[in-house]
């Protein structure tokens, strides 16, 4: 219990996916320029991972491994997480419309989202069993959802805020990344 | 026509440079570039990919249905990312181990998937290579020139060689806020540079020395 309450914390806070690992940093900084798009964002793309990780990995030990064909993992992954996407969508559309009116735009760039491949591969890299894969995918998503939330509440701050003229615009997102990521780098003594 | 194929070419370098202008593909170029050897290693490897997909979707683009077009890209793009890291692994293990979960992030790469989409399914196959190139080198020279300043400030090494005395360096430029530190102040600057060069152009060249101030 405790072995994956460590594995959760330093997915979410230690090795935070966007500001640490710097993974999925095209929705972080391209979807957080309001508070809702954000956590929509976040939403759907916490499902998917966890989704995600939970079928890839019978997938890879449960085909792959018996048919020695692992050096296909990227190709099947992605493959696998597309359709999946697929699915949740058409999913979505019958079952629960307002869900699916609140997120629909989002689940079609999950697919090329960085932070769903990488923790699928990570899973099976670090040698997870199945429930430890799971508590992992669920950590990384927790921590995209925290990175992006706060984010579009700097982002919000920026809008009103008196900004030297040379950093207006881009930079000054990727000056305020930096030293948001700087307070995320104060955890690393948190766990050994 | 010779022309033609060099300002697609050039196109890439500088007037849409995929990071410094349109801002994809970020992900990659913030975290594997702390030394020299590493943002080398990843702007090849990601020139490979994007050059070889281009051409390979490029020269089939009349047969590939509209309305499947994103998976198939998917596969190919996979495919050639399944190559060059097979070829790493085997013949550069420490590149590979270095570059780790980021070389099958080629895969979905927004630059692959952008231009791919964007460009190659549209042109003959000469113009992909030529923009694919460009746009490869246009990646490399972005991902060579932070790489030096992480690791020249970070470890106080030029390429690997000591530079800097160890008591000098400042560590948190290899680490995960440099590279954000590092990519606002370059946009920065680019942006500040085009601004100049825009005011230069509009002012005529009587006024240089306000441009150039």
């Amino acid at each position: 219990m405790i072995d994956l309450l460590k594995i959760f914390i330093k997915a979410v806070l230690v090795d935070n996916v966007v500001l640490i690992q710097y993974i999925a940093l095209c929705p972080f900084m391209g979807m957080t320029n309001e508070t809702d798009k954000a956590t929509g964002m976040g939403v759907a793309t916490s499902f998917v991972i966890v989704l995600a990780c939970a079928v890839t990995y019978p997938l890879y030990y449960g085909i792959m491994v018996p048919l020695h064909i692992e050096f296909l993992q990227t190709l099947m992954f992605i493959l696998v997480i597309a359709a999946l996407v697929q699915l949740v969508e058409f999913y979505l559309k019958k079952s629960a419309p307002a869900l699916y009116s609140a997120m629909g735009v989002y689940l079609a760039l999950i697919t090329t989202n960085c932070a769903v491949l990488a923790s699928t591969l990570n899973c099976i890299s670090k040698n997870y069993n199945y429930i430890q894969s799971l508590v992992y995918g669920a950590g990384v998503a927790g921590g995209f959802m925290l990175a992006l939330v706060i984010m579009s509440g700097v982002r919000e701050r920026i809008k009103v805020a008196p900004i030297p003229a040379f950093l207006k615009g881009k930079p000054i997102l990727f000056i305020a990344a930096g030293l948001l990521s700087l307070s995320f780098l104060g955890f690393s003594g948190l766990i050994k | 026509m010779k022309h033609n194929y060099f300002s697609i070419f050039t196109n890439g370098l500088s007037k849409e440079n995929p990071l410094l202008v349109i801002s994809i593909g970020l992900c990659s170029s913030l975290a594997v570039t702390t030394s020299i050897f590493n943002g080398i290693g990843m702007g090849f490897s990601m020139m490979f990919v994007l050059t070889m997909s281009e051409v390979m979707i490029s020269a089939f683009r009349k047969h590939i249905p509209d309305s499947i077009r994103l998976p198939i890209f998917i596969i190919i793009i996979a495919a050639f990312t399944t190559i060059v890291q097979l070829l790493l692994e085997a013949y550069l293990p420490s590149l590979s181990a270095a570059l780790g979960v980021f070389l099958p992030l080629i895969v979905v790469n927004c630059i692959i998937m952008g231009r791919v989409d964007s460009y190659s399914a549209n042109q003959p196959p000469m113009n992909a290579l030529c923009d694919a190139l460009g746009m490869g080198l246009g990646y490399t020279w972005v991902l060579c020139l932070m790489s030096l300043i992480r690791e020249f400030f970070g470890n106080g090494t030029f390429f690997g060689i000591h530079v800097l005395p160890e008591k000098y360096t400042i560590g948190i430029f290899t680490k995960a806020p440099g590279g954000f530190l590092v990519f606002g102040l370059i946009i920065a600057v680019s942006i500040a540079m085009n601004n100049a060069a825009k005011a230069r152009a509009e002012k005529g060249p009587e006024c240089c020395e306000g441009g150039k101030k």
